[in-house]
């Protein structure tokens, strides 16, 4: 008996090459434990060596293999052969970046984003070592715990419509993390973030499509944090017009 | 997304297509939701324009309401109570997501605010409903 096989429609581009992109298959292996991570490197490992994707850890940690499975961005090595077999299976890059070449995108944009939302704990003045670290209660961590496992694999801006459609918003991860240092009790960088995440780029742009949160693999629900950093804005807005001698 | 540069090789520039929202369920709900916010804002015009009538004298008022029972208006007012309706849904739901509540060191559970919501909503619609019934009788 002939082992069983499924069909992986992958997106190809060389720059030097291609002016477009476009579409090639391959036939692998079908194995009930394989995820398209494993098929993609079947098809570099076996069959052609120039197909050219980014991966690193393959147990959803580094959030390096996001692509676009079946028109959905997947973790691909959590997207299991098993969940779209015997249907074929197409694999793109993620939507809404420039493509470098086949499964890989130019990820600078989002970096640049990140960088400006200064995801690193701030203090006014740094106290000395001999004081020791900054203590916190399992209740403070809890706080903004959620918002800290994102692994920075973008798939909430492939899943974003308003991201694609205007690419200056500051995007889900990056208010995500916003929001994580904001809520940490040891931070006291809230207003430096301010300009960028109160601004019309950053949480204004947000219409609530949600899907952001629907496809993180981490659960950290991107949608709901820059939901809650509209509500907090607004309240310190409300306050500050009707309190304006109060500290602000 | 960032522009050519020099330095950098280059990159296919994707572009999103006109019917992007036609090509995932989620994204066509999504533009649902956002276009029932057009029919509640007709309708609320429309009512507005209704209670202008009443100061103008029953005469002006009953003429109104004559006007609003054409087949046509009838429609557009059945329309509009679906997407107010899914409009609402939608806004419950999208309520666990904003308000978090917090026991302790927990967080009270999405599912238990959005029933919350939906209970109170469900109370007061009766009470309403209670209310114009015995105003009618």
């Amino acid at each position: 008996m002939s082992e069983p096989t499924v069909t992986l429609h992958v997106t190809r581009y060389h720059p030097e090459h291609d002016s477009a992109p476009r579409r090639q298959s391959y036939s692998v292996p079908y194995r009930q434990d394989w995820v398209v991570l494993d098929a993609l490197n079947y098809i570099k490992d076996q069959i052609d060596g120039t197909l050219t994707f980014r991966w690193s850890c393959r147990m959803g940690v580094c959030g390096s293999c996001g692509m676009m499975v079946n028109g959905v961005p997947r973790l691909t090595c959590a997207a299991f052969l098993r969940e779209y077999y015997p249907h074929e299976i197409r694999v793109e890059p993620l939507t809404n970046f420039p493509i470098m070449r086949d499964l890989v995108i130019d990820m600078s944009d989002f970096m640049e984003k990140l960088r400006s939302v200064k995801p690193w704990i701030i203090r006014d003045e740094e106290k000395p070592l001999e004081e020791g670290e900054y203590l916190q209660t399992p209740a403070e961590l809890e706080q903004y715990k959620q918002f800290s496992m994102c692994i920075n694999c973008m798939l909430c801006y492939a899943a974003c419509p308003v991201y694609g459609l205007e690419p200056e918003f500051v995007g889900p991860a990056a208010i995500a993390l916003a929001q994580r240092y904001n809520l940490d009790s040891r931070d006291q960088g809230h207003k430096q973030r301010g300009p960028v995440i109160a601004s019309h780029e950053g949480i204004w742009d947000c219409t609530f499509v949600g899907e952001c949160s629907e496809v993180c693999p981490k659960s950290v629900d991107p949608a709901g944090a820059i939901q809650q950093a509209k509500v907090t804005t607004t309240n310190e807005w409300f306050k500050s017009l009707l309190l304006p001698w109060g500290k602000r | 997304m960032t522009a050519a540069r020099p330095d950098r090789p280059k990159m296919f520039q994707p572009k999103m297509p006109a019917n992007w929202w036609l090509k995932h369920p989620k994204y066509f709900l999504f533009m649902l939701r956002e276009l029932s916010s057009v029919f509640i804002a007709i309708f609320l015009v429309v009512f507005l324009i209704q209670i202008a009538q009443l100061l103008r004298g029953p005469a002006a008022y009953k003429a109104f309401v004559q006007t609003l029972r054409a087949p046509g208006w009838i429609i557009f007012h059945i329309v509009a109570f679906l997407f107010a309706l899914y409009h609402s849904i939608t806004w419950f739901e999208a309520a666990s997501k904003i308000l978090v509540i917090r026991r302790g060191e927990h967080r009270v559970p999405p599912q238990d605010v959005v029933a919350v919501g939906f209970t109170a909503w469900g109370v007061v619609s009766f009470v309403i409903l209670v209310l114009v019934l015995l105003l009618r009788s």
